[in-house]
């Protein structure tokens, strides 16, 4: 059982792998810098763990900067991704300008929440 | 007077007319959404009846704050600490009050006076909320529209114009939260609609900064963030999880939490309460689901199955781990997160058990059968039709709104006052349905007309089959009031697939089984329109008689048709402004405390606040005690002056003694001495002459009633309906200082304390003390036989002689008081 398990393992693996390397650069790009944004907000949470949450409104906007953006970079890898059918008259210029606006909202919230 | 009737009716009349043909016109051209605005502005008829006033109670805290922002600038108000009120306590205003309202009159004002447009505060306050009503029957033509169609939007936009029940709560006057947040309600209810509908960020960025302004506005944005997560739920739920509702959700939330916790009443409460436990338990799903169709979308379907069975066994130990954390941090808390008026609105008895000071506001009340029809008439069995014609072509826009006029359904059934978050619901419903009927009854006639070959001509498009069936059976109503949404919108989608999929074989068969017989159609549309005819009287009515009225100012009809004002409630507090110190402190039930501080300007104890209950209690005790004991008690908090209000003269209901039951309630709920039972006579509540004797003696009853029976001279109270018991007493702790012309309120001094002490006082004696009190006694044991004059005499002498070798030795500690004590039985011999 769990040698069938970990050849499962290892099989579905590695198609991922394959499937993944399929997609273009920039996406690759897009998602390096969402799994940045998450690394960070661990990280925060971690040292939040260690330190104790004084400034509880320090490491609130801290840490809903970082999935802030990474969810917004998603929302840009979905706009922009040719293959999803919802999306394909729009134009990735747009896409991005409204990833622009939407980061200054959130940034501005966040400079004003920081203290 | 009988030219105003005439005029009024007239008016009545004219606006039925009127309204009903642009009704109907305006169904044809969609440009003309300016009419359901202007129809909002125009009935207001509370300018009109009484004077440019504001209402009620809380609108006068409301008015205040603006006044104080108006002059001290945004800093001062931020950071504002009101003494006036909660008196040892005082308030933190900038942390307790949702600034929306505050905010926007303030901006309306300063852009109107930097325009050198001088309209005064009072001006802006009583009318910001007539202009919103007209903003949100736009956003409702917006929300409809993103729904249906440009002719729903319209037809719900005009229902909203006039519905009672939120014509309510914005007449000129009405300066209260949710006349600015029943707009951003609306309008958050719209960006998101149209950010699920076309995928756009600009879209979500936009929802997020006007879900912001609606946690600003008003505390039932707990609403939206539990509404859109049960949302976005059903549709992962359903099989419609795409893209677009992602790129809805997600940023709403992040961005959402975080414009929530700047706002000061808010703070933290945004993570950590669990009113908003919802939607951060909705955005994992939504990204465990996002994430599954991503991996299913770029795998082969046998190695997706090998990922799923991996990820689910592992998976599961994971989840039940951070859920059992979970569950033991929610668990730990009494209330389970929830804050004490969440909970009396998911367990509707909650508040009479636990909280007695939310089970007493009046509109805290469940609202009753008849209240529904007052308050949405019509619309209230256009509802179903409408959610029917939500489900023909299911969209995810129409799931939301069926969600959201079920949930209001059931939140209006709890709190009357809810029934405000259900009027534009129903109203978005009716439209729908109206529209999609007018639709129907207009393509028959036109059909009939061209004859048969016009079957071309016919707009095609909206699979609205089976709205013939939706008019003609109303009773399908209980297919779709039922809690397992996942039902009936898997059968409407399945419906859907299948009329999708044979468009064209059916649609020659549905276009000739739409088509209603001619007479049939014409008939049903003159029906239609006497029932918006109907639909505009009664609003028309319930707006200038039910909801106009400021109840600051009451009025009413003497037999020749006379209008007698009754202006007590302000006369009372230009006497407390006019005749009292500054630093007085008034002592009220706290329904008057906004009133008192906002137009008499003194400090209360207790305001309509009502956070603090154990202060409250102690003035619900006060009222329930005996003179002495509430004057120790109201001593005890530097109060001046007590205010009750009294309806026995003119018959207003809605005075203290009727509010009693809950004083005692209140008070016993923390003093445990004061117990409901002493004043109800077998289970009964009465102030006539079968009352409890502590009923007769409390302070309420005394302050109530005193000198009352000079008016008939018998005392007949005609709100209960009874001779009073007590008649004839006198007040000892209080003295009676203003009452006003109808004796409405009644306004009392506290007494000085007393200087005459009768017997021994209950301080604590020195030996000394007690030794030169035994030699008093002897002594004056010895002198009995004498004349009391003489006796009484001696008696001073005596003392005089006694003390006076003890002042001299002990001077500081004992002067004040032996002193004190001796010169003030001289005064009362010798005067």
């Amino acid at each position: 059982m769990a040698r069938s398990t970990s050849k499962d393992a290892q099989a579905l693996f590695n198609s991922l792998r394959s499937a993944y390397s399929a997609t273009p650069t920039s996406f690759k790009i897009i998602d390096l810098y969402v799994g940045f944004a998450v690394f960070t907000a661990l990280i925060q949470v971690v040292y939040m763990a260690i330190v104790g949450s004084f400034p509880f409104n320090s490491f609130l906007s801290g840490v809903l900067s970082c999935v802030g953006t990474a969810v917004l970079a998603v929302c840009l890898r979905i706009q922009v991704n040719k293959e999803n059918k919802e999306f394909k008259d729009l134009p990735p210029e747009r896409a991005f300008a409204d990833f622009v606006l939407c980061n200054l909202v959130l940034h501005l919230v966040i400079m004003n929440f920081l203290g | 007077m009988a030219d105003p009737e005439n005029a009024k009716e007239a008016t009545t009349l004219r606006y039925a007319f009127g309204n009903v043909l642009s009704f109907h016109s305006s169904l044809d051209r969609s440009s003309r959404f300016l009419d359901p605005s202007f129809l909002c502005l125009l009935i207001d008829f509370q300018v009109i009846k009484y004077e440019s006033v504001i209402h009620e109670f809380d609108p006068y805290f409301n008015y205040r704050v603006t006044q104080f922002l108006t002059k001290n600038g945004i800093y001062d108000f931020w950071n504002w600490f009101d003494d006036r009120t909660w008196y040892p306590l005082g308030r933190v205003i900038g942390g307790t009050v949702y600034p929306g309202l505050t905010l926007t009159a303030g901006t309306i004002w300063w852009i109107l006076n930097s325009l050198n447009i001088p309209l005064s505060v009072e001006t802006v306050c009583v009318f910001t909320a007539p202009i919103f009503s007209a903003f949100a029957s736009w956003a409702t033509y917006l929300l409809t529209k993103e729904v249906k169609g440009a002719g729903a939007g319209l037809t719900a936009a005009a229902l909203l114009a006039m519905v009672p029940s939120y014509i309510s709560r914005s007449v000129a006057g009405s300066y209260d939260n949710e006349a600015v947040a029943i707009f951003a309600l609306i309008f958050t209810f719209y960006l998101y609609i149209k950010t699920l509908n076309t995928g756009s960020l600009f879209y979500a960025t936009l929802n997020a900064l006007a879900y912001f302004y609606m946690v600003c506005s008003w505390g039932g944005y707990t609403f939206i963030i539990n509404l859109i997560p049960m949302h976005v739920l059903l549709c992962i739920v359903t099989g419609r999880y795409s893209s677009r509702l992602y790129i809805a959700y997600a940023p709403l939330v992040v961005l959402g939490t975080l414009l929530a916790a700047l706002v000061p009443v808010v703070g933290f409460n945004a993570v950590m309460t669990s009113e908003h436990f919802a939607s951060f338990l909705v955005f994992i799903i939504i990204h465990v689901v996002a994430f599954v169709y991503y991996i299913k979308g770029i795998l082969s379907p046998k190695m997706f199955k090998v990922a799923v069975t991996l990820v689910v066994s592992v998976g599961l130990v994971v989840c039940c781990a951070v859920m059992a954390i979970l569950i033991a941090l929610v668990a730990s808390s009494p209330t389970k997160g929830w804050s004490g008026r969440s909970l009396s609105l998911l367990d509707p008895t909650y508040a009479s058990k636990y909280i007695p000071i939310i089970a007493s506001v009046s509109e805290h009340q469940p609202p009753t059968w008849p209240s529904y029809f007052m308050d949405i008439n019509v619309l209230a069995f256009l509802v179903p039709a409408g959610i029917i014609a939500c489900f023909l072509p299911l969209s995810d826009a129409s799931s939301f709104v069926v969600l959201y006029i079920v949930t209001s359904v059931y939140f209006s059934g709890v709190m009357v006052r809810l029934m405000l978050v259900l009027a534009p619901a129903a109203c978005v419903m009716s439209g729908i349905a109206l529209s999609e009927s007018f639709s129907v009854f207009t393509r028959s006639i036109k059909f009939q007309l061209h004859g048969l070959s016009g079957s071309s001509q016919v707009d095609s498009g909206d699979a609205s089959s089976s709205t013939v069936v939706a008019q003609n059976d109303a009773g399908k109503a209980e297919k779709t009031e039922d809690t397992a949404k996942e039902r009936p919108s898997k059968k409407s989608k399945k419906k859907e697939k299948g009329i999708v999929d044979k468009p064209s074989l059916k649609a020659k068969i549905e276009r000739r089984l739409l088509v209603l017989p001619f007479e049939a159609s014409i008939f049903a549309i003159l029906l239609l329109v006497l029932l918006g005819a109907f639909y505009v009287v009664h609003c028309v009515w319930a707006a200038a008689e039910a909801y106009s009225a400021p109840s600051i100012v009451l009025t009413s009809y003497s037999h020749d048709g006379g209008l007698h004002v009754f202006d007590d409630f302000r006369e009372a507090y230009a006497w407390l402004s006019h005749n009292t110190e500054v630093d007085d402190k008034v002592a009220s039930w706290w329904d008057y405390g906004y009133q008192t501080t906002a137009m008499a300007n003194r400090t209360v104890i207790v305001d309509n606040n009502t956070w603090n209950n154990t202060h409250i209690a102690t003035v619900g005790t006060a009222m329930s005690s005996p003179e002495k004991a509430a004057w120790e008690i109201f001593n005890s908090l530097d109060v001046k002056y007590v205010l009750v209000v009294f309806g026995g003269l003119v018959g207003y209901p809605s005075d203290d003694i009727n509010k009693f039951l809950w004083m005692v309630r209140i008070g016993g709920g923390v003093f445990p001495h004061i117990k409901e039972p002493d004043y109800l006579r077998d289970g009964q509540y009465r102030i006539d002459s079968q009352a409890t004797p502590t009923m007769l003696n409390c302070l309420m009853y005394k302050l109530s009633y005193y000198r009352f029976v000079e008016t008939d001279g018998r005392g007949f109270d005609r709100v209960r309906q009874t001779e009073i018991g007590k008649k004839n007493f006198k007040l000892t702790h209080f003295e009676e200082v203003f009452t006003t012309h109808h004796w409405m309120v009644r306004i009392y001094k506290l007494k000085p304390p007393r200087n005459r002490i009768r017997g021994k006082t209950k301080k604590p004696r020195s030996k000394k003390a007690q030794q030169l009190e035994q030699k008093e006694v002897q002594l004056l044991r010895g002198i009995r036989g004498i004349r009391p004059m003489k006796l009484e005499n001696a008696k001073c002498t005596v003392m005089l002689i006694l003390h006076l070798p003890r002042l001299w030795l002990h001077f500081e500690q004992e002067l004040n008081s032996e002193f004190a004590r001796m010169n003030n039985r001289c005064l009362l011999i010798l005067r």
